[in-house]
């Protein structure tokens, strides 16, 4: 049956040596290992793919000045996607991530412009109500052992209604904010590349987000967690203090997103973001993290954005309407999902 | 390669072989893209490239303005890229599709902005040489963009004012004011609401502000009566919003004989209010808007009258523009005595008054939204 299979050039001059580790060892069940190994290599490929397709359908893809602006488009949701990758790292789902972003830089806008206070301290506000808004979906999650996607479809709801009960539907101009609030906005050159300082932040984020999942126990803590909600319990981890930071881990990371999206569109709108919290879960799913915990990778999500946000810009300009891009995103879920579960086959 | 645990570092390093990875190819696809690119994309680099960004598309009006557009198109070397926001307020979305129209060398834009958060992103656009058009709904400021093509709404709400009054022949007007939003203040709610009552002869105070006219007193329009303003209600310009705005100002007066509508759906929430008040014969009800499905309900007796607006006329005068400016320079003026370009609109009733234009539904039918 081996010799029926055709995938995997790589993989032919090892046949024997594979026999000896399994007698189901296809090539096909190799890709198969090394996607489980490696989760942000399968998005890996298909953003390579993606890049070398569009390049190629229109030259002015490949511009730096365009991969710049994906980069740029891509910051606001690709930090979200931070918190939510920590999320759905817990087996959890959170619905209310762009909503929480939203509230948040309402506050820093309104804070600073109407009611004077200084823009370091208005972005403080803005933090302690992404804490406030991750410490409410921590302890229902925790306390009342409710499942996230209805705490978060609850809250959600909840801050969309406090953003426009506070801010009046109005939307806050940057020119009238304090420089600080607008910095994330604004870029320096690299070379012939303007880099914005906002994408530089969420890259940022990405580093100490990794270096933490990967390197402390916390970290540990966070997928054995995900992986088996009982199993670390058993082995004595504090299965409700570790959901608990998570969620406010990511509160943190979204009022960091406010200030970037404040800097991204030179304004505080309380309609921004309808959909911010479906494209920050498409990025983590196409990025290769399991929606069933404790399998995935952070640069994953990164690479899950960035591929939406290539897709969105390269059948922008190759002309497209903007109906076939949703249509497109759609395909990529699918794909992506079911790679997930066929490689979650690997485990017996 | 197989060995058996320490994923981490290992995936890590994986990955920086794959961000590497991607990097070379991208720098050896952007050597070779040049030369391959012209060959593979076609004679696409002489187009005249121009973006389309509407509110949404799950509205037939800017879908009609697509259409326009592609119309349009379709004779002049143009290069049309459509693009919408998610939702009716989606500045997001828009902002992202400024932004791509700036990357892929466009000529112009024409947008029907979502909110005023993409002033910003427009700015960067005619920063980049663009040309940008707003059509339909002009920016906040609306100096913001080179030039708005739009109907002129007070004009509309004077025309079906107008209609009414010459109607009401010297009756008493028991007025509604189905208005679209009370919570914002938008520029086509109040020029609608403020044209109506002064087409009707009605003093409207601020002009800008709905409701603060007097509550009762003398209209001069037609043969002149006295009238009475039951009140004012919001109702998102959508049939369930109608319907619940017109129940509401019913229940304050059930003897309205009057009912200005802010669009075709809100009039047809409202006329099912009026129904089940068993009222639903002689009463006026007016509308702006001149969509196929409003123009039937003018045919049916549902509305009394409608100002028709042509969206699909916008889009196609902005493709336009934009094609006289990259072939001769030529810029798009505004017209007399206002601060936009005046796409029109038509009064559009079965039941024609003397010395008032109008065309009635058959011919409107044939061009609603101007197609």
């Amino acid at each position: 049956m081996t010799q029926q299979q055709t995938a995997g050039p790589p993989s032919a001059g090892h046949a024997d040596l594979a026999e000896e580790f399994l007698d189901r060892q296809t090539p096909l069940s190799r890709i198969r290992n090394l996607l489980h190994r490696y989760p942000a290599l399968s998005p890996a490929i298909v953003l390579l793919i993606a890049v070398v397709v569009f390049g190629i359908l229109n030259e002015r893809f490949l511009r730096v000045e365009n991969l710049s602006l994906i980069t740029q488009q891509v910051a606001v949701v690709g930090t979200l996607a931070i918190a939510q990758t920590l999320i759905i790292l817990t087996a959890g789902i959170d619905l209310s991530v762009g909503a929480v972003m939203i509230l948040s830089s309402m506050v820093i806008a309104q804070l600073a412009v109407s009611n004077g206070v200084p823009g370091p301290l208005a972005l403080v506000a803005g933090l302690a109500v992404g804490l406030a808004a991750g410490a409410l979906n921590g302890f229902l999650v925790t306390r009342f052992r409710l499942p996230p996607f209805i705490v978060t479809l609850g809250t959600l709801n909840i801050f969309v209604a406090l953003t426009l009960l506070y801010s009046g539907g109005s939307t806050v101009r940057g020119s009238a904010m304090p420089g600080v609030l607008t910095w994330l906005g604004s870029t320096f050159p690299i070379g012939p590349v303007r880099i914005s300082t906002g994408v530089v932040m969420m890259l940022l984020l990405y580093v100490v987000v990794a270096f933490i999942l990967g390197k402390t126990a916390w970290g540990r803590h966070v997928y054995a967690v995900g992986d088996d909600k009982e199993a670390a319990r058993l082995a004595g981890i504090p299965v409700s203090r570790v959901l608990m930071s998570v969620y406010l881990a990511a509160g943190a990371v979204l009022a960091v997103g406010a200030w970037i999206q404040i800097g991204r569109t030179n304004a505080a709108s309380p309609n921004a973001g309808v959909d911010l919290n479906l494209d920050s879960i498409t990025a983590v799913v196409i990025g290769g993290t399991s929606l069933f915990g404790g399998r995935g990778s952070i640069w994953g999500s990164l690479l899950g954005a960035l591929i939406v946000g290539v897709f969105r810009n390269g059948l922008s300009l190759a002309g497209l309407d903007v109906l076939y891009q949703t249509l497109a995103v759609g395909v990529l879920i699918i794909v992506a999902v079911s790679i997930d579960q066929w490689i979650r086959k690997v485990k017996s | 390669m197989l060995s058996s645990k320490a994923p981490r570092p290992a995936a890590t390093r994986l990955l920086a072989a794959g961000a590497v990875l991607t990097l070379g190819a991208l720098s050896l696809t952007a050597c070779g893209g040049s030369s391959s690119s012209s060959s593979s994309s076609g004679g696409s680099t002489a187009k005249i490239g121009v973006s389309l960004i509407v509110k949404t598309t799950s509205n037939p009006y800017f879908v009609a303005m697509e259409d326009g557009a592609k119309k349009a198109a379709q004779g002049g070397n143009i290069d049309l890229k459509l693009a919408a926001g998610k939702s009716d307020g989606d500045e997001d979305t828009q902002i992202q599709a400024i932004e791509n129209a700036i990357s892929s060398g466009d000529k112009g834009i024409l947008i029907t902005p979502n909110g005023p958060a993409v002033v910003d992103a427009i700015k960067k656009a005619r920063d980049a040489g663009l040309y940008v058009i707003a059509l339909d709904t002009p920016p906040d400021p609306a100096s913001a963009v080179d030039i708005t093509f739009a109907t002129d709404n007070f004009a509309a709400g004077k025309q079906i004012g107008q209609w009414t009054a010459a109607q009401l022949d010297g009756k008493k007007a028991t007025i509604a004011l189905v208005d679209l939003f009370s919570d914002k203040v938008v520029s086509v709610d109040y020029n609608r609401d403020q044209g109506f009552l002064t087409g009707l002869g009605i003093d409207t105070a601020d002009k800008t502000k709905n409701g603060d006219e007097a509550k009762t007193g003398k209209y001069t329009g037609g043969k002149g009566g006295d009238y009475e303003i039951v009140g004012n209600q919001a109702s998102q310009g959508a049939e369930d919003g109608g319907r619940t705005a017109m129940e509401t100002l019913l229940s304050k007066n059930p003897n309205i004989n009057v009912v200005y509508t802010i669009n075709e759906p809100a009039a047809a929430g409202a006329y099912e209010a009026l129904k089940a008040a068993g009222k639903d014969k002689g009463v006026l009800v007016v509308s702006i808007d001149g969509g196929c499905t409003g123009v039937n309900n003018v045919k049916s007796g549902i509305i009394g009258a409608t100002a028709q607006q042509y969206p699909v006329k916008m889009a196609q005068l902005g493709v336009q523009a934009i094609q006289d400016l990259a072939t001769s320079g030529k810029k798009p003026t505004v017209s007399a005595g206002l601060d936009f370009f005046n796409t029109g609109s038509a009064l559009v009733t079965d039941k024609a008054v003397a010395g008032l234009q109008s065309i009635d539904t058959t011919a409107a039918s044939q061009i609603c939204w101007g197609k």
